[in-house]
C-alpha cells in the first residue's frame, strides 16, 4: 500500500496487530490515524469519508469510518465485528485486527487476539482504567500475546496532562500485576489530532518514549516463537501412484524439523527418519520451522494419516485423554455444562470431548475465580476438565499456541460454540507448570533458587526447566538436575538403600545451592527424604527454594514457609505468581 | 531478520496453502472460482503449489457473463491445461434463456449482477460444498469483515450477525445439508502483496493486465473499453490510450487505468505508489452505494 524506500523486493516481517478498546476510546479513529498519518488512506476513501462526515454535520473527518463496514455499524457508530486492515513500513507489514469493545462481543476480541503478536488497549485519558480495558487487558494475556500496549488516547481532553497520564499508568500497572504479560509499554496520544500516532506531540514534550508507529516498527517478535519443541500435526496426505510418492502436508506447529532427524509419530509410536523436507510446489528445504507449511516425505512405509503428529523420540508433548483447559463460551443458544459433550478440533486432530467437570467461572473484571458456578453462558471465561473420546497430543498454552489450543463444535448446530486454552494434562498427572513471568529479573546477577519438585508424582525435570527456561525472558541459565542424568555421574556409585537415597537427595541439594549462588535456577525432583535439610542450608545462604508439589495437602510432617506450591490449591496460576512476586520483590 | 522468521511473502504462502489443504482435507467436494483474474490466478497456482506433485483435487469454476475479454477465455484455457484440473463453465446466458433471471436494459446494462444466480445454480448442481473465492480484505469494508470460512445458508446468503469465531488457524466447515462453505484463502493479501507474489513466482496473466493500446470511453470519471458489449452514450466518442486494467471482470462495468507499465515490475511500482483503491478506480459495480458490496455478499455474490 506505500512505497517502501528499500525497494518493493525487500523482505518485510508480518505482524499481527489486535486493537481493543470502550466503546467510545476512539479506536477506528486511531487506525483510520496511523493510515492518514502515514499516507496509507487512499483518495477515494478520503474522499468518501469526508463526504460522509459533512453529511452527518461533523467538523473532522471522521476517520472511524474507515473501518465501520457493516450498515448497522454506520448506522448505530458502532463497530459489531472484527474489521481487518492492513499498512505497511518499509521494515514491516501490519496486519490489524480491529475488535469492537461491546461486552457481548468479547467472542470478536478473541477471534482478534488469538493470532496476534501485539495487543494495543486503548484508555480514554479523561475516564481512566475502566472495566472494559480491564478485561481487554485480561483477554490479551489469557491468549498469550506478549507485548501489550496500553494507549492512552484523547490526551488532548486532559490538557495533555503528564500527571494524568502517570496516575492512569500507575492504576493499569497495578491492576496488571495480576495479568502474565511479558512486555507492557504505555503511550499518551492522541487519535484525533495525532499526536504520538506517527508524529511526536508537541504537546507532550514531557514524554521521552517512542511513538506508537516506532515502537510498533521496533518491537521485537521474533523472540516469542517456539522453537524448541518440534511438533508437525499431519494435515493431508499427497500420494502420488505412479511415482510411489507418499507426502504428510501439514504446517509445522513449533520447532524445526530437518531430513535425517529421527522422527516418531503419535500415537501409534512408529519411529522413522525424516527423508525429505519440501516446500510449497516441492522445493527441497534444509529445514522447516514453526508456521511454515511443508510436506515430509519418511524414510519408511507408515501408516500415517490426517491428525497424527510427527515429532523428534526426545521431545513428545503430552498424550491422553483428560485435559486441563481455560475454555472461553460464545454460544447463543446453550451452555456449557458438566456431561455436555462436543466435538473437539486439536491442531488437525477431531474427536468428542465431554466435559467431566468445571472447575470455575471466571470473572473478568475482578479476575475472582467462582468456584460454585455450574455452567458457562455466551461471553463467559472458565476453567474445564475435558475428557476426549480419542487421545490428543498436546502442549500447554503457553509453551505453544498451536498445540495447546482447540475449538468445541455443537455436534447440532455446527457452530464454533467455545474455544480453548490447555492449562495441562488434568491432575495429578505431573509437569503442570505454573506460569512464572514474575521471576523474569532484571539484574542479570540476581541470586538464583532451587525449584523443588514434589509430592506423590513422577515428575519430568528436563519439561519442567525447559518451561522455565522459556517463560524466563532474561538471561537466566534453568538446570534441570534429574535423577536421570545426575545417576549417570555424580551419583553413580550410589544405590538404593535408605542410606543412599538420603545421600543422593543431599548432594542434589546441596549442588543446587551452588548454583543458586550462581544466580542458575535448578529444577530438582529427588526421590527420597532430606527437603527440610535442604531448605534450611537454603535459606542460611540466603537464598529462596521453591517447593512445587502436585498434591494438595502437605506431606505429613511438612512445614509450611510460605514457599510451597501446590498445584492441587483452585488457583494455582494466581499463587504461583503470587508467592514468586513476593520472592523477588 | 533472523534465520527463523518468514518474509510476509513466505508467511502469506503459508497461510494460504494451509487454508487450501484444509479445505481438501475436511470439506468433500471443492470448487475452486477462476474469472481469469489476477487474484484468482494466483489462488489456483497456490492450490497447485500445496499438492505438489499431484494436480489439485477439486475442479476450477468460472462463471462466464458471456460479454467477457475474449483474452481472458484464452487465459483461462490455457491456464486449467497446465495446471491439469477439470473446469466447470456456469452460464449466465443459460439462466437468461430459461428466464430465470432478466437481463438489464440499455446502455449501462450489466450482467454483474445476474451472476449471484448463475454461481448458486453451478453450486447446487455440482453440490459443492466449498467454494474457493480469491477475495482479499483489503478490497472494501464489507470484506474486512468477513472470515476465512464463511458460511452460507441454503440460499447461498451471508449473515453477517451469523459469522463463526475464527481463532488461531483453526477453521471450522461444518455446515448443514445445503449450506455451503465460502473459503478465502488470500484474504490478508494486499494488492500490493498480489503484484509482489506475481513477480516472485513469474505468474502468468491475461495481457490486459499490461499497458496496451486501446480504444476507450470515459464515463462518471472512469475508463471502459470499447467493446462490442458496451453500447455508446449520447456525446461518448471512443478514443485510443494506452491503458491497462487492475482488475479484471466483466467487459460491462471493469474499467482501466492510463498506464505504461507494461511488464509485472513496473506494474507493481505503479501499485505500491498508487493513491487510489483497485475498485475505487476501475469497478462501476462497486459505487453503487455506500452497502453495495454488503448487499451483494449476503445475495450470495463472491
Amino acid at each position: 500500500m506505500t512505497a517502501p524506500p528499500t525497494g518493493p523486493m525487500a523482505p518485510q516481517q508480518m505482524l499481527r496487530l489486535v486493537t481493543a478498546g470502550s466503546v467510545d476510546d476512539g479506536k477506528s479513529t486511531l487506525i483510520g490515524r496511523i493510515l492518514f498519518d502515514s499516507k496509507l488512506i487512499f483518495t477515494d476513501q478520503l474522499a468518501g469519508i469526508e463526504r460522509t462526515s459533512r453529511e452527518r454535520g461533523e467538523q473532522h473527518p471522521n476517520l472511524a469510518l474507515l473501518t465501520d463496514g457493516l450498515r448497522a455499524e454506520r448506522e448505530q457508530g458502532i463497530t459489531i465485528d472484527v474489521a481487518y486492515r492492513y499498512f505497511a513500513t518499509p521494515r514491516r507489514k501490519f496486519i490489524v485486527a480491529d475488535c469492537p469493545g461491546h461486552i457481548q462481543y468479547t467472542r470478536n476480541m478473541v477471534t482478534g487476539a488469538s493470532t496476534a503478536d501485539i495487543a494495543l488497549v486503548l484508555v480514554d485519558a479523561r475516564k481512566g482504567v475502566l472495566e472494559q480495558s480491564r478485561r481487554h487487558a485480561f483477554l490479551a494475556s489469557l491468549l498469550g500475546i506478549p507485548h501489550v500496549v496500553l494507549c492512552v488516547n484523547k490526551m488532548d481532553a486532559v490538557s495533555w496532562s503528564r500527571e494524568r497520564f502517570e496516575e492512569i499508568r500507575e492504576e493499569f500497572l497495578r491492576f496488571a500485576v495480576q495479568l502474565d504479560v511479558h512486555d507492557l509499554t504505555f503511550v499518551p496520544l492522541s487519535a484525533l489530532h495525532g499526536d504520538n500516532i506517527v508524529h511526536r506531540s508537541i504537546n507532550m514534550e514531557w514524554y521521552e518514549g517512542p511513538t506508537l508507529l516506532h515502537h510498533l516498527e521496533e518491537t521485537d517478535v521474533a523472540s516469542c516463537r517456539n522453537l524448541t519443541d518440534a511438533r508437525f500435526p499431519v494435515q493431508y496426505v499427497i500420494r502420488d501412484h505412479s511415482e510411489d510418492f507418499r507426502g504428510y502436508a501439514g504446517t509445522v506447529a513449533g520447532g524445526v524439523l530437518r531430513p535425517d532427524d529421527e522422527v516418531v509419530v503419535l500415537p501409534s509410536g512408529s519411529t522413522s527418519r525424516v527423508k525429505a523436507v519440501r516446500g510449497p510446489g516441492g522445493r527441497p528445504l534444509t529445514e522447516a520451522f514453526a508456521s511454515q507449511a511443508v510436506t515430509l516425505e519418511l524414510a519408511d512405509h507408515l501408516d500415517v494419516s490426517r491428525g497424527d503428529l510427527i515429532c523428534r523420540p526426545e521431545n513428545q508433548p503430552h498424550t491422553g485423554h483428560d485435559i486441563d483447559a481455560v475454555v472461553c463460551w460464545f454460544a447463543e443458544e446453550s451452555t456449557l455444562t458438566t456431561g455436555s459433550t462436543y466435538t473437539v478440533q486439536h491442531t488437525t486432530r477431531t474427536t468428542t470431548a465431554e466435559v467431566s467437570s468445571l472447575d470455575y467461572r471466571l470473572d473478568v473484571n475482578s479476575l475472582h475465580r467462582d468456584t460454585s458456578a455450574s455452567s458457562l453462558s455466551l461471553n463467559e471465561i472458565g476453567r474445564v476438565r475435558l475428557r476426549t473420546r480419542h487421545p490428543l497430543m498436546f502442549d500447554s498454552y503457553r509453551r505453544s499456541r498451536a498445540t495447546g489450543s482447540f475449538i468445541l463444535v455443537d455436534a447440532t448446530t455446527h457452530n464454533t460454540c467455545g474455544v480453548g486454552m490447555i492449562s495441562g494434562p488434568s491432575l495429578p498427572a505431573p509437569s503442570s507448570v505454573p506460569p512464572v513471568a514474575a521471576l523474569d529479573g532484571e539484574n542479570a546477577t540476581a541470586p538464583g533458587l532451587t525449584v523443588w519438585l514434589s509430592g506423590s508424582t513422577s515428575w519430568n525435570t528436563d519439561a519442567v526447566a525447559r518451561e522455565l527456561r522459556r517463560r524466563l525472558t532474561a538471561n537466566r541459565a534453568v538446570v534441570p538436575l534429574g535423577d536421570d542424568s545426575l545417576g549417570h555421574g555424580l551419583n553413580a556409585d550410589l544405590g538404593g538403600s535408605a542410606a543412599d537415597r538420603a545421600e543422593r537427595v543431599r548432594r542434589v541439594g546441596e549442588v543446587a545451592r551452588l548454583l543458586a549462588h550462581a544466580g542458575v535456577v535448578a529444577v530438582v525432583s529427588p526421590a527420597g527424604p532430606g527437603l527440610v535439610e535442604t531448605r534450611r542450608a537454603h535459606e542460611r545462604d540466603g537464598l529462596v527454594l521453591l517447593e512445587v508439589s502436585a498434591d494438595t495437602t502437605p506431606d505429613e510432617g511438612a512445614e509450611d514457609t510460605g514457599t510451597v506450591l501446590r498445584l492441587g490449591s483452585d488457583d494455582p496460576v494466581g499463587a504461583a505468581l503470587a508467592l514468586l512476586r513476593r520472592l523477588t520483590a | 531478520m533472523s534465520t527463523y522468521e518468514l518474509s510476509h511473502l513466505d508467511a502469506l504462502e503459508a497461510e494460504s496453502v494451509h487454508i487450501i489443504r484444509e479445505v481438501a482435507a475436511t470439506l468433500a467436494r471443492p470448487g475452486l472460482l477462476f474469472s481469469g483474474g489476477k487474484d484468482s490466478a494466483v489462488m489456483l497456482h497456490l492450490a497447485a503449489k500445496a499438492f505438489w506433485p499431484t494436480p489439485p483435487p477439486f475442479p476450477v469454476v468460472h462463471v462466464d457473463t458471456g460479454q467477457n475479454f475474449d483474452e481472458v477465455i484464452a487465459f483461462r484455457d490455457a491456464t486449467v491445461e497446465r495446471t491439469g484440473v477439470r473446469l466447470v463453465v456456469g452460464r449466465v446466458q443459460d439462466d437468461i434463456d430459461a428466464g430465470r433471471v432478466v437481463e438489464e436494459k440499455g446502455p449501462q446494462a450489466t450482467r454483474n449482477r445476474l451472476q449471484t444466480t448463475t454461481l448458486l445454480r453451478s453450486i447446487a448442481e455440482h453440490a459443492f460444498d466449498a467454494v474457493f473465492g480469491g477475495a482479499r480484505r483489503d478490497e472494501e469494508k464489507a470484506r474486512a469483515k468477513e472470515r476465512v470460512f464463511s458460511l452460507r445458508d441454503g440460499f447461498g446468503q451471508w449473515d453477517p450477525r451469523r459469522q463463526r469465531p475464527e481463532v488461531w488457524n483453526a477453521y471450522n466447515g461444518r455446515h448443514r445439508e445445503g449450506e455451503h462453505i465460502r473459503v478465502f484463502p488470500l484474504s490478508n493479501w494486499t494488492e500490493a502483496d498480489i503484484w509482489s507474489y506475481v513477480v516472485a513466482e513469474g505468474i502468468e496473466l491475461p495481457s490486459l493486465y499490461y499497458s496496451h493500446r486501446r480504444q476507450v470511453v470515459r464515463r462518471d470519471g472512469m475508463l471502459l473499453a470499447h467493446t462490442r458489449f458496451l453500447p455508446l452514450l449520447d456525446g461518448e466518442q471512443p478514443y485510443p490510450a494506452r491503458v491497462r486494467f487492475r482488475t479484471v471482470g466483466d467487459a460491462t462495468c471493469t474499467g482501466c487505468v492510463e498506464s505504461p507499465a507494461s511488464t509485472p515490475e513496473q506494474v507493481l511500482a505503479e501499485v505500491l505508489a498508487t493513491r487510489v483503491t483497485e475498485r475505487g478506480a476501475t469497478r462501476a459495480d462497486d459505487r453503487i452505494s455506500e452497502s453495495g458490496m454488503e448487499d451483494r455478499k449476503r445475495e450470495g455474490y463472491f
